[in-house]
């Protein structure tokens, strides 16, 4: 279940985070600018509506003058018209700013989740990366559409009421302001509460997506083995917690709005009453004292809006650490710098030298592993189950760097070539075939638009595909579901065989690629091989040792070590572990043959 | 929407007394706040006619007090009626979750996992908002109105009446901007789901996409549903962005016309200027309903139609069910399996099986054989009902399978499918994944390691530092697909199963280790009914029945000896795989 990573972050406020995501506002700032504008603009009629009313008050109503409250009538009208226009304007802008800047950031996530190395993969789960491309990603676009800049708004509107008041009367201003402390701390206990509890329900939410992407994806296994009651319960327990942590959240909340609108109302009895002791004393008039109720309202307003901003904001760290934390999680495996780069002739000549792998500290998985392919040679890898035959080929794709000694594709150390180069030498068949939601044809050509149809085709063919491609109602058209789930192993294998194929390597890797296919169809595409790899250096791994006795070098891995390599016959001569193996798998069919 | 509407009822209706409560307390909330003006009026009045200081403080510690009783009731209302939206939450949520369970394989191959998790969590956090704090609002916002409305017209009828003409427009936008912007959003919803499907895939294959150095196609093909989003949000902001001004707008036409007619009243004496000011507070304690109305309508939009994005899931029919009223527990199961005349099709697609008719006594064992979408693991699939086989063509000790209770039915049997699901917890409870909850710890552990050692797992856990105890998975360690499929294999035999079914189960095993599991295996084969798939011909041997599919006809069935002489496709097979061996071994 996830939810560590959540459990450890979540800082209420912090200037480096901010400064650093008002960078993505950066490149939209004269349109910010002009929203900033409109906020301001907007304030101030804002403003101006009481001090209409204190006018008319004062001035027209106590002297009886009807054309004078024409004339306010008029500003009003117009004061009315200005707002609607500057916040339709600022609405506009700042949401849509938001909008792009989510655009920016989550191609920003994805584009370095594309760069990353596959070790980190290994520790991150897919549901967790998910929620930071997007919830997380639309958490911080609430900052930006209704946080940052609305913030600005509400302390220009603060301050302008400050001043009007200080304005009308400095005296009655200042009974005014003596809420303003009680107002800090409400406001100080309730962030310090909800804080902790929005963290929680954050950790919650996570463990209910990792639980979900889990169950989803290995329903079958749940309803086979009838886990449907217990793992109800489990569920249950996590949906639970949620639910308690959100309740719990509830009460903060609760308490903070009244408490809030308790202050306002002791503000207007002040007012009342110091307020009206100075009209009755003449030293205020009535217009005065309704304009100070009337802001007073207003007054409370953008700050029970700042402190709802508050959440956004707290949300918004915790989420934007999170994506800052992913972003800045280094690349190891990179092309090198231009000046120490190296090209090699494309030959495709492999070379491991003395190379040593852990995937963790000292578990060695290869030990002091050398060998050579020459191009156009065919090697098959062989070994036990955790002999290091897998590693091989995630070391040749440089998915891992080794831990030392050092592998040389035509001569050159893979490090210090471009990873487009050495990726492009080889085509990879892994013994997990993953499949997009798309086309067959979009499947075996992927993103890659200089593979024609025809050679699609082509691939399909050889690998003899097309038997069920072509049974399918769409030919090479017809959609693949999620992961490819109507089709069979066999199908999805030889889908992957065409996908090599068509991408034309000079090095062609087969990872465990012919196990899972009946004999049949193993034979069709030992066929389709066999033409492929005449002009290509082939690394296979297979368990199926009839697979690769034809092959030019046959290499057994045992416990990490390579213990022998050498021809088929010449490894059946040495009487070793391959020997062992072979054995093992042939002696039933001698016996049947010989009987 | 108003039968989906009514779906809703049962989940509110539970806490109907917590809601009832909390909406009486919004009742009181909402009627102490109107008396605040009405005190207002008379201390204005009382200014302009002068009066002493003590009456003033009367009316101020009124303010206050009417504050203090509102806001204990605003306190309560809070928290009765948001924590009851987090009880339906949560109610919703697990029904959620208890009817995925039902829903056979067939519906997620079928529907995207993260598509699913966002009706889960997004959907379903809208539709919270929908019957909480929409409710709360809406019902504050029809009593403040109607009785600041009354309140108003107790101080001048005409002049109310002028006040609460821009209204019907603020209704009409509310019900023209309502309906665009619940087309809108649905748009959104429906493309961030897409969006986050692609990411979810691209981010399972990585490895494919680094190999094929697809990582700026996958970038491209990301900006595309990416650019989609924000054009569908776009959409809804030109929408919202005139929305919620035209409102203020609307309202602001009302104070308007109060404050130029409202002071002409107060001129000619027609009401008194305390009235006037309550008026224009009343006036505006209508201003925030209206806009909590607009909230209202939005979020009612979007919950509704996330709610109705929910029900697509909830009443997707399990159409694996139980049967009716028959009784027959797993032990009562002997293991005779027969197909009479099967012939099954994937929804309406060309079939995969064409009558298939077998029979397999109680403790033989049945080897598959058959090329690549030959059928083999469909007739495998059929068996636990993990997809549904037509009535009268499954058969257990010869009961229609459709006819046996399902926790029967899979308690019965052991399957290690093709590609082995394992969950990221411990190896120990992966493997005694099976066994009930009642199963006392000494007897799972004793379970866990027979079975382990039977699938060869044993060796590699001690391998592990944590042993039964390591995590497998995402957190801990990252098993390889033989130690998966024999981690599965050990599952499965777990459960004791009567039938043991292996679809092609140790296809990734080297060939050293499966030589021993199989030696393992066949001493427990012999005490239950096994069905295999299997590559080698030296597993398939032994079997009791070899039944050959051959695109999905049953072409041939017998014992390894008879088929041979039949000289077949099997025996074909067979020579194949021989002449190979010999070829090769020459």
């Amino acid at each position: 279940m996830a939810g560590h990573e959540e459990e450890a972050l979540g800082k209420a406020y912090d200037a480096r985070l901010m400064r650093r995501l008002l960078t993505y506002l950066w490149p939209y700032r004269p349109i910010v600018a002009v929203a900033l504008a409109a906020i301001i603009g907007h304030a101030v009629l804002q403003l101006a509506q009481p001090y209409l009313t204190k006018l008319a008050i004062d001035a027209y109503i106590a002297t009886g003058d009807l054309a004078g409250l024409d004339r306010i009538a008029i500003v009003f009208l117009f004061v009315l018209l200005g707002s609607f226009l500057l916040e339709c304007v600022q609405t506009y802008i700042l949401q849509m700013t938001g909008q792009r800047i989510m655009f920016d950031l989550r191609m920003q996530v994805y584009g370095h989740l594309q760069k990353l190395d596959v070790r980190f993969f290994d520790r991150n789960p897919v549901g967790r990366l998910m929620t930071r491309v997007t919830t997380d990603v639309d958490v911080l676009n609430e900052l930006f559409a209704s946080g940052i800049v609305a913030i600005f708004g509400d302390v220009f509107m603060l301050v302008g009421i400050m001043s009007v008041l200080v304005y009308m009367d400095w005296r009655l201003a200042l009974v005014a302001f003596s809420v303003l402390p009680l107002i800090a701390l409400v406001t100080r206990w309730f962030r310090q509460h909800v804080r902790e509890t929005y963290r929680t329900v954050r950790v919650w939410i996570a463990r209910i997506n990792a639980f979900l992407q889990e169950h989803i994806t290995g329903m079958a296994t749940v309803q086979l083995f009838r886990r449907e009651a217990r793992s109800f319960g489990e569920f249950d327990r996590i949906n639970r917690t949620h639910r308690d942590a959100n309740v719990a959240s509830i009460f903060y909340y609760a308490v903070f709005y009244p408490a809030i609108e308790l202050v306002g109302a002791l503000a207007a009895s002040l007012i009342i009453w110091y307020g009206g002791g100075w009209v009755l004393e003449g030293s205020l008039t009535l217009g005065a004292l309704v304009a100070f109720l009337l802001y007073a309202q207003r007054f409370f307003r953008p700050i029970s809006d700042m402190s709802e901003k508050f959440n956004i904001l707290q949300a918004a760290m915790a989420s934007a650490e999170r994506i800052f934390t992913l972003l800045d999680t280094p690349v190891e495996i990179v092309s090198p710098p231009q000046a120490e780069r190296r090209l090699g002739s494309g030959a495709g000549r492999i070379e491991f030298d003395r190379v040593w792998f852990a995937y963790d500290g000292e578990d060695y998985v290869l030990r002091d592993v050398s060998f050579v392919v020459e191009p156009g040679q065919r090697v098959g890898v062989v070994g036990a189950t955790g002999a290091g035959k897998s590693t091989i080929i995630n070391l040749l794709m440089r998915f891992y760097d080794v831990s030392r000694g050092r592998i040389l594709v035509d001569g050159v150390d893979i490090r210090q070539m471009p990873l487009a180069d050495l990726r492009g030498l080889c085509s990879l068949v892994l013994q997990d075939v993953h499949l997009f939601a798309g086309s067959i044809a979009a499947n075996v050509r992927l993103g890659d638009e200089t593979i024609t149809d025809a050679a699609v085709r082509n691939a399909v063919e050889s690998v003899h595909a097309d038997g069920f491609i072509d049974r399918l109602p769409a030919g090479l058209e017809s959609p693949v579901a999620e992961r490819g789930a109507t089709l069979s192993v066999g199908q999805k294998q030889l889908l992957s065989f065409a996908r090599a194929l068509a991408f034309d390597p000079r090095i062609l890797v087969l990872d465990e690629a012919t196990s899972s296919v009946d004999t049949e169809t193993e034979v069709l595409i030992q066929g389709a091989l066999r033409v492929l790899m005449a002009d290509r250096t082939t690394i296979a791994i297979a368990h199926r040792l009839s697979t690769i006795q034809d092959m030019d070098q046959i290499l057994v891995l045992h416990k990490g070590q390579l213990r022998e390599s050498g021809t088929h016959q010449a490894l059946l001569a040495q009487r070793g572990i391959y020997f062992k193996l072979y054995q093992l798998q042939y002696r039933e069919q001698e016996i049947a043959a010989a009987g | 929407m108003v039968s989906a509407a009514r779906r809703l009822l049962p989940y509110v209706s539970r806490h109907r007394h917590r809601l009832f409560l909390g909406l009486a307390c919004v009742l009181v909330t909402a009627s102490v706040s109107l008396l605040s003006p009405w005190v207002l009026k008379y201390a204005i009045d009382d200014l302009t006619a002068g009066v002493t200081r003590a009456k003033l403080g009367v009316y101020a510690a009124l303010l206050l007090g009417i504050a203090a009783v509102g806001g204990c009731f605003r306190f309560l209302m809070r928290r009765l009626i948001v924590g009851v939206s987090r009880e339906f939450e949560y109610d919703v949520r697990n029904d959620f979750y208890a009817h995925l369970q039902r829903l056979p394989v067939g519906y997620f191959q079928a529907e995207r996992t993260g598509d699913i998790m966002s009706r889960a969590t997004n959907d379903l956090n809208a539709v919270r908002m929908m019957a909480g704090p929409a409710i709360m609002y809406t019902l504050n916002t029809a009593i403040v109105f109607c009785v600041a409305i009354i309140l108003m017209l107790s101080i001048d009828v005409r002049l109310t009446l002028i006040a609460l003409i821009p209204l019907p427009f603020v209704s009409l936008s509310v019900k023209f901007f309502g309906s665009a912007i619940h087309r809108r959003f649905e748009r959104i919803q429906a493309q961030l789901s897409h969006l986050s499907a692609v990411v979810q895939e691209a981010l399972a294959g990585v490895r494919v996409v680094r190999a094929y150095r697809q990582e700026a196609a996958e970038v491209k093909r990301f900006r595309r549903v990416n650019q989609e989003y924000l054009d569908r949000n776009r959409g809804l902001i030109q929408l919202q962005s005139l929305f919620y001004p035209s409102m203020a707008l609307f309202l602001g036409f009302g104070s308007l016309l109060v404050l130029w007619l409202g002071s002409r009243q107060v001129i000619l004496g027609r009401i008194t200027l305390g009235e006037f000011v309550a008026f224009n507070a009343y006036l505006v304690m209508l201003t925030w309903p209206m806009i909590a109305f607009g909230w209202v309508t939005n979020t009612l939009q979007r919950g509704m139609a996330s709610w109705k994005r929910i029900l697509q899931v909830l009443d997707a029919v399990p159409d694996i069910a139980d049967p009716d009223g028959t009784v027959v527990r797993p032990e009562q199961i002997r293991g005779r399996i027969e197909l009479r005349g099967l012939t099954f099709a994937y929804g309406s697609g060309e079939p995969v099986l064409h009558d298939v008719t077998l029979r397999v006594e109680a403790g033989q064992t049945l080897a598959l054989v058959g090329g690549t979408g030959s059928g083999k693991s469909t007739l495998l699939n059929l068996i636990p009902r993990l997809f549904d086989p037509p009535p009268g063509t499954v058969f257990i000790d010869g009961i229609d399978v459709r006819e046996l209770p399902l926790a029967t039915l899979r308690g019965a049997i052991g399957f290690v499918p093709q590609e082995p699901f394992l969950f990221s917890t411990t190896i120990r409870d992966n493997v005694a994944f099976g066994l009930g909850e009642d199963v006392p710890g000494d007897a799972v552990e004793a379970a866990v390691r027979r079975t382990a050692t039977v699938a060869s797992l044993d060796a590699d856990v001690a391998r592990f530092p944590r042993g039964y105890d390591t995590l497998v998975g995402e957190r801990g360690v990252t098993l390889s697909g033989g130690e998966k499929q024999r981690a599965a294999l050990a599952r499965a035999l777990a459960v004791d199963p009567k039938i043991l079914i292996l679809d092609d189960a140790l296809s990734a095993v080297d060939t050293y280790t499966e030589e021993r599991i199989l030696r393992g295996l066949r001493e427990v084969m012999r005490q239950r009914t096994s069905i295999i798939v299997a590559h080698r011909m030296s597993t398939v041997r032994d079997a009791d029945v070899i039944a050959v599919l051959d695109h999905g006809r049953l072409v041939e069935q017998g014992s390894h000896d008879e088929l041979l002489a039949r000289g077949g496709v099997y025996a074909d097979l067979y020579r194949k795989q021989l002449l190979e061996d010999e070829l090769a071994a020459s």
